[in-house]
């Protein structure tokens, strides 16, 4: 117990750094990668809370994907990846004052949860993975949520198509 | 104590019990003989590079008709360390104007991305580092820091070739990772689960490669094509250039990335033997554990020859053609394979499991001849188009008649 603790302090704590070099590093590109750390931070801890295939996915979508997206655009579309402007502009005040409150209502609303100070539950011995699996598809649980986001991604790739697509094909 | 069938188990309760003899704490115990085998598995991953690199230059060489290397021990046996002494006194040179922490950082996650491969992979019934009930998923995952490496190594070497190599490895890899992840998800399937263990030992009954060849030829191929070696060696096309994305890069940080690609093939034929051949299922594999490790090594040498077969036998093709064999024939191919063996495999639950293999094994002869016949039409297409005198435009692309349909320049796909 005391192990896991200590891990998920260091976890937690390379989460945040990262978060915070993410917006405050002046190379972009360098931006990117510590934001790839404090994906990988949340993944890290995923797969410490028993939940392996979230913890996956997280690497799969949002580094495999998202990050490379993200480092491609800044190299395709900046010389230099230094930015020299200014990092802030006048509303910094009323921003920080937002997540400060939203800080408050969160930490608030976590000391009152009953789970922070029993430690995770156990889980049931069946594979989460297959629970996972039919929830998406059972009819009371949640396969309206699931076909809606379906039918949502389906509707922006046809649109990215569209968009992109040669508008003139005789041409 | 220590059974032969059971070897790595006994190893591992033998060194507990002396280490507790010792009188170390038993939290102190389990917590490194925990960790012994975290870092056992790298080291020995590593290692294994080393017969490969000079197994596969001695095979190459024989495909090609030479000798390959034959100086340095018997059969030049030992020409990779004399290699290994001549990249370990060459000079580290970073280029001016890179960014030096990213420049040193990718190599090591080229390495990473191949070596975090292996934690999944089991070698018997009861060797394997963990049994993740994502495994299938995880490969996928980890195989992300290789293509993160490649991209990396090109932007902070400050040069603008390897910048260009980086874009179109990453290309390559992005398009290839779509019929690989599709075809995996046939073996998930027939399993019924995605962890590497249990989808070997669902092939108790037939190995997938008879239930699904079409799956495993596109997985073989999308494999060949994620390890960037020909004929997919597009990343260091040295007529274009010059070296690719590893061009400012010298010595050991050169190694690096040399390793990562011999032991990523590797690990590219042990994955197809652990999905498709059955893994380290083989008479008596299942009483005596080590033996499922030879069977293990056995299949993934075989598959690991037809990668060093096909890489010492086809031309390169080009970048073009390249990224449309896979959106255009094996995305396509792939996505309608998993869709139809899901359908049928649902449908054939109920009948015993010969007549379902051979459904199985009509739908994919099915898809795989829908496939030939429509890049038939396309290469039929394409050559009536570039045969037509065209006015305007210059006609002086011809397109080669057997691989019409993914030799059509990428400017006159758009209809």
């Amino acid at each position: 117990m005391a192990l896991a603790q200590i891990l998920f302090l260091i976890v937690a704590a390379l989460g945040v750094l990262a978060g915070l070099m993410v917006v405050t590093v002046r190379n972009l590109l360098h931006a990117a990668l510590w934001l790839i750390v404090a994906l990988f931070a949340v993944a890290v801890l995923f797969a410490m809370l028993d939940a392996g295939f979230l913890a996956v996915i997280q690497v799969v979508i949002y580094i495999g994907a998202i990050a490379i997206l993200i480092i491609f655009a800044i190299m395709l579309t900046r010389r230099e990846a230094l930015t020299a402007g200014p990092q802030d502009n006048r509303l910094w005040p009323v921003a920080g004052t937002l997540c400060a409150l939203v800080f408050l209502g969160l930490a608030w609303s976590a000391s009152n949860f009953a789970g922070a100070q029993s430690g995770p539950a156990k889980l049931p011995a069946s594979d989460a993975l297959v629970a996972l699996g039919t929830a998406l598809v059972s009819p009371d649980q949640y396969v309206v949520p699931f076909e809606v986001a379906s039918v949502l991604l389906l509707a922006a790739l046809i649109g990215s198509v569209a968009i992109a697509g040669d508008r003139n094909p005789s041409k | 104590m220590i059974q032969p069938g059971d070897l790595i188990a006994s190893l591992g309760s033998w060194l507990q019990r002396f280490l507790l003899s010792l009188g170390l704490a038993p939290s102190l115990v389990s917590l490194g003989v925990a960790l012994l085998p975290a870092i056992l598995l790298p080291v020995i991953s590593l290692m294994t590079a080393i017969p490969l690199i000079w197994l596969e230059r001695k095979w190459v060489a024989r495909l090609q008709d030479r000798i390959g290397p034959n100086r340095v021990g018997p059969f030049g046996v030992f020409q990779v360390f004399a290699d290994m002494v001549k990249i370990f006194t060459k000079e580290d040179l970073i280029p001016q104007g890179a960014d030096k922490i990213i420049f040193s950082l990718a190599p090591v996650l080229a390495m990473a991305g191949v070596i975090g491969v292996w934690a999944v992979l089991p070698f018997a019934a009861d060797v394997y580092g963990v049994n993740l009930n994502v495994g299938a998923l995880y490969v996928i995952a980890v195989g992300t820091f290789g293509m993160l490496a490649i991209l990396l190594a090109g932007w902070s070497s400050n040069n603008k070739y390897a910048l260009l190599g980086a874009y179109r490895a990453v290309a390559q890899l992005i398009s290839y990772e779509v019929p690989m992840v599709l075809t995996l998800l046939v073996p998930v399937m027939l399993a019924g689960s995605m962890g590497l263990n249990d989808i070997v030992r669902a092939q108790g009954n037939g190995w997938f490669v008879f239930l699904a060849p079409l799956a495993a030829i596109i997985f073989m191929i999308a494999a060949q094509a994620e390890v960037g070696r020909a004929p997919f060696d597009l990343l260091e096309a040295e007529s274009e250039l010059v070296a690719g994305f590893n061009i400012e890069y010298s010595g050991m940080k050169f190694g690096f990335f040399y390793v990562a690609e011999f032991l990523h093939s590797f690990t590219f034929g042990a994955l197809g033997a652990t999905f498709f051949l059955g893994g380290w299922l083989g008479p008596g594999s299942e009483t005596f554990p080590m033996l499922g490790v030879v069977y293990f090594l056995i299949k993934s040498f075989a598959v690991y020859f037809v990668f060093v077969w096909t890489r010492g036998t086809f031309p390169r093709i080009r970048i073009d053609q390249m990224i449309n064999l896979s959106w255009k024939l094996l995305t396509p191919a792939s996505l309608g394979l998993v869709a139809l063996i899901a359908v049928v495999h649902r449908a054939t639950q109920a009948t015993p499991p010969l007549l379902q293999a051979v459904v199985l094994l009509g739908a994919n002869l099915f898809v795989f001849f829908c496939a030939l016949l429509v890049m038939r039409s396309m290469g039929r297409m394409a050559r009536e188009r570039s045969t037509a005198p065209r006015p305007g435009s210059g006609s002086g692309k011809t397109t080669d008649p057997g691989q019409g349909a993914v030799a059509r320049p990428a400017s006159a796909s758009g209809d």
